[in-house]
């Protein structure tokens, strides 16, 4: 019998899309060689600060190349303890209530095949990271979009949320400050989304990865609300903050109940994350505060720059409180996100990501992310407002 | 701080324009900045970072540091003599420094002869220096914040990513 390989992969993997970015940077990797300024990436500019390498170094100078336990590093457990009490204010021990992933990822597809039963329901708000509804399907979950909107500045609301609730939901995503939009949600609406997730009996995944690129106010977590700690697996790690995406390093902190149910996961499909990576992530907690304030000083500025020019030249958009991304409206030009994305790649050479890559809820908008230097900046905008000057003439 | 003093000591290369962006200012109003930071006598002039190494056209030219031992005086202290020293046009930089010594003396030349030169002839024979100890610079790894020589890694970022 002549082997028809297709037909041996799951018709739950078959039917996933594939990603939109993925489209997209096809079309982008084929200019290759051009002077394509990129604001189409996802993480810092930044390499990893020194102190924080050098520590990895050291670290296999020591020869600490073997497995940790399955939780992590205990001495990095006690620091996300730590850090995660001071910074956000809800306290984990690090014995039975912290594990160390393979990036927030990881974690995130920990807690979906840890909690969800075939058929389970999770309810995600939408413009959003590209991976939460795969990862849903991937666990056999029924993924349900809640719509953000641009007149909130896409903050999650409780009204939307009660609109698009279901029978049959147990988990409520979040992902504040978000990734396309920037948006995040008010000490208000964050108390009226944990009043929400009680009402309905809902357990929260808080991806808050953005949370130290927050740069209006203070970023408060959901698990601070009454109650809401025992309801909330808080998710996070060193990616974004301290420019250490290639180190794949994040952590989940939440009941103990529910991080071991998770580590059954985590032992049996990644035993462990790398060493190397977490010994630099201790050196991260302990000494990388003033690294962190001077990236996100950057990043504010280049915020206040890109929004203003935004704006200025017509695409309407809200001043993200948090993350490194903003989310602007082609609206306004008339144009969709996606003849603007390849209009702008093709004629004047500048990478965004349309909005659609990340759900229909970003139909109208592309992503532009700002951790980019101010040269490329301000070219970057030179160049989009001749774009539209041009199809505007 | 200033905002336009900030953007400066970041060493961005940024023009008066750019920094008006960045800073979100008008241009006439980071000039204004500009003008009052020189009028302070804070901002005292443009230097570019270069790695001469690398530019064959560059005009040869050697480093020492040189250790200066000196006598403090009774008004004025070191004030006078560093002064002193500071104005010719052979010394680059001249700092008080604790410790050995007391003042860090940085000289540059087209020759060794010329530094060397400079030093036993000018230097060392004021009235007041005690002696001197020359090194001369044999390579830079970093200059005021730069490394030299780097490479860059950024290039192996993705163009797009998630």
């Amino acid at each position: 019998m002549k082997a028809n390989p297709s037909s041996w992969v799951a018709s739950h993997v078959a039917s996933l899309p594939k990603s939109g970015i993925r489209d997209f940077f096809e079309l982008v990797a084929k200019m290759k060689g051009q002077e394509v300024i990129s604001l189409g990436v996802g993480e810092p500019d930044f390499a990893t600060p020194w102190h924080i390498r050098e520590a990895a170094i050291y670290s296999l100078e020591k020869g600490r190349t073997y497995y940790t336990s399955n939780l992590g590093l205990l001495e990095l457990r006690q620091e996300i303890s730590r850090y995660v009490s001071k910074n956000f204010g809800v306290d984990y021990p690090p014995d039975d209530q912290v594990i160390v992933t393979v990036g927030v990822s990881e974690a995130l597809d920990l807690a979906f095949r840890a909690f969800l039963n075939p058929g389970d329901k999770v309810m995600y708000h939408q413009p959003c990271y590209v991976s939460y509804h795969p990862s849903i399907e991937l666990a056999h979950g029924e993924a349900i979009p809640v719509p953000t909107y641009a007149k909130d500045n896409f903050a999650l609301t409780a009204e939307a949320l009660e609109a698009a609730w279901k029978p049959g939901t147990k988990i409520l995503m979040l992902n504040l400050p978000c990734n396309p939009t920037g948006g995040t949600c008010s000490r208000e609406q964050l108390a009226q989304i944990a009043d929400f997730a009680r009402e309905k009996d809902l357990l929260v995944l808080s991806d808050e990865i953005y949370s130290e690129l927050t740069f209006d106010g203070e970023h408060t977590s959901i698990a601070t609300f009454p109650g809401m700690a025992d309801r909330t697996i808080f998710l996070h790690g060193f990616s974004k903050a301290f420019a250490m995406t290639g180190w794949r390093i994040g952590y989940a902190c939440g009941p103990a109940e529910l991080i071991d149910a998770m580590m059954k996961v985590h032992q049996y499909s990644m035993m462990c994350a790398s060493i190397i990576a977490q010994d630099a992530a201790v050196e991260a907690l302990r000494n990388g505060d003033d690294a962190v304030a001077h990236m996100r000083e950057q990043y504010h500025r280049r915020r206040d720059l890109v929004v203003r020019r935004f704006n200025e030249m017509g695409l309407t958009c809200h001043s993200p409180r948090g993350s490194f991304y903003a989310f602007p409206s082609v609206k306004g030009i008339g144009m969709t996100e996606g003849d603007f994305a390849v209009g702008l790649l093709d004629a004047e050479k500048v990478a965004v990501v349309p909005g659609t890559a990340f759900g229909p809820g970003g139909q109208g908008h592309f992503r532009a992310c700002f951790a980019t230097g101010y040269d490329d900046l301000i070219t970057a905008c030179d160049r989009m407002e001749r774009f539209i000057a041009q199809k505007n003439s | 701080m200033n905002p336009v003093l900030k953007l400066l000591l970041e060493g961005g290369r940024l023009t008066t324009a750019q920094m008006a962006q960045v800073a979100g200012l008008s241009e006439a109003d980071v000039e204004q900045h500009l003008d009052q930071l020189k009028k302070d006598k804070i901002f005292l002039g443009w230097r570019p970072v270069l790695d001469l190494s690398r530019e064959a056209a560059a005009e040869a030219a050697v480093e020492a540091l040189i250790e200066v031992r000196i006598t403090p005086e009774r008004d004025g202290g070191f004030d006078r003599l560093a002064e002193r020293i500071s104005r010719f046009d052979e010394v680059h930089t001249c700092m008080l420094v604790s410790g050995g010594y007391d003042l860090l003396v940085i000289v540059r030349g087209k020759s060794l002869q010329k530094v060397a030169g400079f030093v036993s002839e000018k230097l060392s024979t004021i009235e007041g220096v005690l002696s001197t100890a020359t090194h001369f610079l044999l390579r830079y790894y970093k200059d005021q914040g730069f490394m030299l020589d780097r490479e860059d890694s950024s290039e192996s970022r993705l163009e797009v990513a998630p």
